[in-house]
């Protein structure tokens, strides 16, 4: 079921159907309508784009701009001047090459964290779908409670139980928190109680595989799908964070690149020459994550339907 | 390893984690929102005193006309903001999945764009589009005779609004997306013999069978809402409309870190927790007895 999905998602983005009647999409089998509906639609379609895009488009202009021009000319085309590689380059030199140091602790953090969380959550998921012992209602509730509690709610009394054991302003400060996914567990438990068949967890059994070896061996590539999809999820909620770092870390040389380019743009009141800098780093940073979200979207829709459609 | 502990062992560091970075916190939460603490010493090093202090935080949080005010703000911010998201995510879904929508992919991944750009840059990139002198929209709004303050303080929460609505419309619109793609084709069939418009099908089939997304997508807007935190305090340097209590969320940020109100903080943070539970399950509730009615 999981490869029909994906082949469908394949091939819709091209717009090429080979099939159209498993494309899905409501207007499809009646083929042939009004040109007059195609334009007024596709131009909605437009103007909503353009909206969406407007930032993005902005600030790839202005990244090539002089300070001067930055606030001389029209910021929706070129200025006088060309100095897209100088911004460029003072973005990465500036504070002795800080700008690259959030980036690099950005992955970190968001690397490691995602892997990590991924397989917890897989092997928890596991567990829970494929085991009946006493205690997993309780475990399954106790999540159940802790996703539905605002994370910031959390992250207050985090820094006083981290700072009672001293590990506030470290980079463990926020790579710990971020290994926990109750919404991963879900999924992969739902995802194992579908696509791995007892009978596989059996047969391994009398073939005298370990417990953790059927998990492993076994159940883990059946969940290929869903564990592609958590750790996407996780990767972009800890790319995203502000409130756990803002709250765990003092030092600037720890800070994820969120909240180095917020700290670059707090200091464009007094000095303007940071104006230049936040631009060329904000689009340093939007480009990296819009390819990511361009080449993976068509993974992330079939991972929304895996738990409401599949389940 | 037997059968029997074998889940344990899998369950182990998932739940070592979750119980040391989410349990043990909350709990903690509970715990401070019912204690006064009193520090001795510049940051407290040199011994904290706690005393029961009952629902006193409580109190003094509910009758904190900051807090109240910030709560206030952000219902009429939700009822507006998310009632624009949600009937914009769902409209831009069925135009998508129309036949007469060219190039789907396109919009598809242009629209769910901005969901990967993280709040804080996605507030920086449109507060520069807000700032006067800087931003051509300004500029352009000018030059046909509307002068808009986008950072004055009435107009700043709609900013906010803004940003909040750019990010998250294609995001819900791709939930929305997968939940259409479930309907079985015979229904269209069916409609299309009896000459059903688009309309029409919109309306009586798609709709209603949509509802279980839109339901998942509310709550998790309204969820969203409550938490909102980044936006606003980013924004804070440049508007003189963004106080240091503006959300809930900056308001238990402050009083925890600000003014060293550890209890009050607390408080105001359960306080926030249970309004997004009871949100959440009252959602749950008209959605249930709606469905029942039908």
């Amino acid at each position: 079921m999981s490869t029909l999905d994906t082949t469908r998602a394949t091939t819709t983005p091209t717009g090429r159907r080979k099939a159209p009647v498993t494309d899905g999409r409501a207007g499809s089998r009646d083929a042939g309508r009004k040109p007059t509906s195609t334009i007024i639609v596709t131009a909605i379609l437009v103007i909503v784009a353009l909206y969406f895009l407007v930032p993005v488009y902005w600030v790839v202009i202005n990244a090539t701009k002089s300070s001067e021009d930055l606030f001389g000319s029209s910021g929706f085309w070129f200025g006088e001047s060309f100095q897209l590689v100088e911004n460029i380059k003072a973005v990465f030199t500036a504070n002795d090459g800080i700008f690259p140091r959030w980036g690099l602790n950005s992955l970190l953090y968001s690397g490691v964290g995602s892997v990590l969380a991924t397989y917890f959550a897989a092997a928890a998921g596991f567990a829970l779908a494929k085991y009946r012992f006493p205690g997993r209602k309780f475990v399954y509730a106790l999540v159940l409670g802790g996703v539905l509690v605002p994370g910031t709610a959390v992250a207050l009394p985090l820094f006083f139980l981290f700072s009672s054991i001293g590990i506030t302003n470290t980079y463990w400060a926020v790579l710990i928190p971020s290994l926990v996914s109750p919404f991963g567990l879900f999924l992969a438990s739902i995802y194992a109680g579908a696509a791995v068949p007892d009978e596989m967890l059996e047969a391994g059994r009398l073939d005298g595989v370990g417990e953790l070896g059927l998990f492993h061996r076994l159940a883990l590539p059946q969940l290929t799908p869903a564990i592609v999809t958590i750790l996407l999820f996780q990767f972009v909620a800890i790319w995203n964070n502000y409130m756990l770092p803002l709250v765990m870390l003092a030092d600037e040389r720890l800070y994820p690149i969120t909240l180095g380019l917020d700290n670059w743009r707090a200091q464009t009141d007094r000095l303007p020459e940071f104006y230049q800098l936040t631009v060329g780093g904000a689009l340093m940073s939007v480009i990296p994550l819009a390819i990511l979200i361009l080449v993976l979207q068509r993974f992330w829709r079939g991972g929304l339907t895996e738990g409401s459609v599949k389940g | 390893m037997t059968h029997k502990t074998a889940p344990w062992v899998l369950l182990a560091p998932f739940l070592v984690v979750f119980i040391g970075t989410m349990i043990i916190p909350i709990i903690m939460a509970i715990g401070y929102s019912f204690t006064s603490v009193q520090r001795h010493g510049l940051l407290g090093e040199e011994g904290l005193t706690n005393a029961f202090a009952g629902f006193d935080n409580y109190v003094a949080a509910l009758s904190n006309a900051n807090f109240v005010e910030s709560i206030g703000r952000m219902v009429l911010f939700g009822i507006v903001q998310v009632t624009v998201m949600i009937v914009a995510a769902t409209v831009l879904a069925l135009l998508l999945e129309s036949a007469s929508a060219k190039w789907p992919g396109f919009f598809r991944a242009t629209y769910f764009l901005p969901y990967g750009i993280p709040g804080v840059i996605a507030t920086i990139l449109w507060s520069f589009l807000y700032i006067p002198g800087l931003s051509p929209i300004v500029d352009v709004m000018q030059l046909v005779g509307l002068d808009i303050d986008f950072l004055g303080p009435n107009m700043v929460l709609w900013s906010i609004a803004n940003i909040v609505t750019w990010t998250y419309t294609g995001y819900n619109m791709l939930i929305i997306i997968a939940q259409l793609k479930a309907i079985p084709g015979e229904l269209y069939e069916a409609a299309k013999i009896d000459g059903a418009s688009s309309l029409r099908v919109a309306m009586a089939i798609q709709l209603p069978l949509i509802r279980p997304a839109l339901m998942l997508t509310i709550i998790f807007s309204i969820i969203g809402t409550l938490q909102l935190f980044a936006e606003p305090r980013l924004m804070q340097t440049m508007s003189a409309g963004i106080t240091s209590e503006y959300t809930p969320n900056m308001s238990a940020y402050a009083f925890a870190f600000q003014y060293n109100d550890i209890g009050m903080a607390a408080a105001q943070a359960v306080i926030i927790a249970l309004a997004a539970f009871l949100l959440s399950a009252v959602a749950l509730g008209v959605s249930n007895w709606t469905e029942k009615r039908r």
